[in-house]
């Protein structure tokens, strides 16, 4: 059950990934040509668009969700090739164990980046 | 034809094994008169009436069938009966015992932990209604469409090639390998089955097809044409499906009604009774 129910949030992260990706290369790499989500005749890094994206609620909850899926999908993909080495039942629950650990910490970390600069944005 | 004339002798490089005896392999080599139509399974039994009376290996059908002779020839899984010398492309033969098994003796692998995993996941088709499978009393129906989403898995002869070329197999032992789960899905495909509950808790598990990395080198070798990689990717989703609760549930084939209005021919006798 607990491989079928890993695989399955493998599969979903993945789908997120997908999306957000896509969004991030929208708005980072070809906005110039789409014109949707930037300043009229800015770059997307320009101090103006990146405040822009960093107080606005929805970016804030799909960097969150971008990294936990991206933290997620490859922490498990990690995992697996790590299991493919054959180590013993004690080694693979300490793996398993050290790689949530690891991602719960970075997970935290990334949101209260996120969190920090909404705020900060929002105080300007 | 011209690679056949060209070929006048074979050279069989075997890799010989005895684990009661010999602390490592070793390598012989025997040359033999090609002849029009040889197998690699023909050289040997050739080898063994002459130079090698000691080599061991298995075989029973000669015609790709029964599934015994797996063989690694050339660098490859195949059938030693089902491998013309012609279509290696070369006059050396290499012939070694399947990988990913431990080895018996000699061409002959150990594939009882095949069978375990097999056996494991319930291949046979399992209902609710025990009556009925004890004593039938009809055919289950199932239409040509049903029947397509299995057929194919069902010419599965149990060689253990795609397992002995399984990148996963090879590294990770509790992984059930391309034949078992295969198989699983065979009968989980079938309509007139109802076992994917019971399948599921080992599928679901370490066991299942997680592993799989989709190198599709089964499916490359298998000598029947089955393609276990797509088996174990639709497994995969019937799994995701079932996780999210989208997998659509079926009730199990019930018995087709007696085509009506027709007369058995005079002097055919009625079918024996069930002796089970």
């Amino acid at each position: 059950m607990r491989d079928q129910r890993l695989w399955t949030w493998h599969v979903g992260a993945g789908v997120v990934i997908l999306v957000f990706l896509g969004l991030h290369m929208a708005i980072m790499h070809i906005d110039t040509v789409l014109g949707l989500f930037n300043r009229p005749g800015t770059e997307a890094i320009d101090w103006s668009n990146v405040v822009d994206r960093a107080k606005s609620a929805f970016f804030m909850v799909t960097y969150v969700m971008l990294l936990g899926a991206a933290l997620f999908h490859g922490l498990y993909g990690l995992r697996n090739i790590l299991f493919e080495l054959n180590p013993g039942a004690g080694l693979k629950k300490g793996l398993s164990v050290l790689l949530t650990v690891v991602g719960v910490g970075l997970f935290g970390l990334g949101t209260w980046a996120a969190w920090a600069s909404f705020g900060l944005t929002r105080a300007l | 034809m011209a690679a056949t004339n060209a070929l006048s002798e074979v050279v069989f490089r075997i890799r010989r094994f005895d684990p009661a005896a010999n602390a490592s392999p070793r390598w012989e080599e025997h040359r033999l008169p090609y002849t029009l139509g040889m197998t690699v399974l023909d050289g040997l039994k050739k080898l063994k009436e002459t130079v090698a009376p000691g080599l061991a290996w298995r075989s029973s059908c000669r015609m790709g069938v029964c599934g015994s002779c797996g063989m690694f020839i050339n660098g490859r899984a195949r059938l030693a009966c089902n491998t013309q010398i012609t279509e290696l492309g070369t006059n050396v033969v290499m012939v070694a015992p399947l990988p990913n098994f431990d080895t018996i003796r000699d061409l002959v692998p150990d594939l009882v932990p095949m069978f375990d995993a097999h056996q494991a996941l319930m291949p046979y088709i399992i209902r609710g209604d025990h009556d009925e499978m004890t004593l039938p009393t009809g055919e289950f129906g199932q239409s040509a469409h049903e029947l397509e989403q299995f057929l194919q898995f069902s010419y599965c002869i149990r060689c253990g090639c795609c397992m002995a070329a399984c990148p996963t197999y090879a590294t990770d032992p509790r992984y059930s390998g391309p034949m078992p789960l295969t198989q699983s899905h065979r009968y989980n495909a079938d309509t007139r089955d109802d076992g994917f509950t019971a399948r599921r808790t080992v599928l679901a598990g370490e066991a299942g097809p997680w592993r799989c990395h989709y190198a599709g080198e089964c499916s490359r070798v298998c000598p029947k044409g089955v393609d276990p990689a797509k088996a174990i990717q639709l497994m995969k989703r019937e799994l995701v499906l079932d996780y999210l609760r989208l997998r659509r549930e079926r009730c199990p084939a019930e018995i087709a009604a007696r085509p009506a209005g027709i007369k058995r021919r005079d002097g055919i006798p009625e079918a024996p009774k069930p002796t089970i």
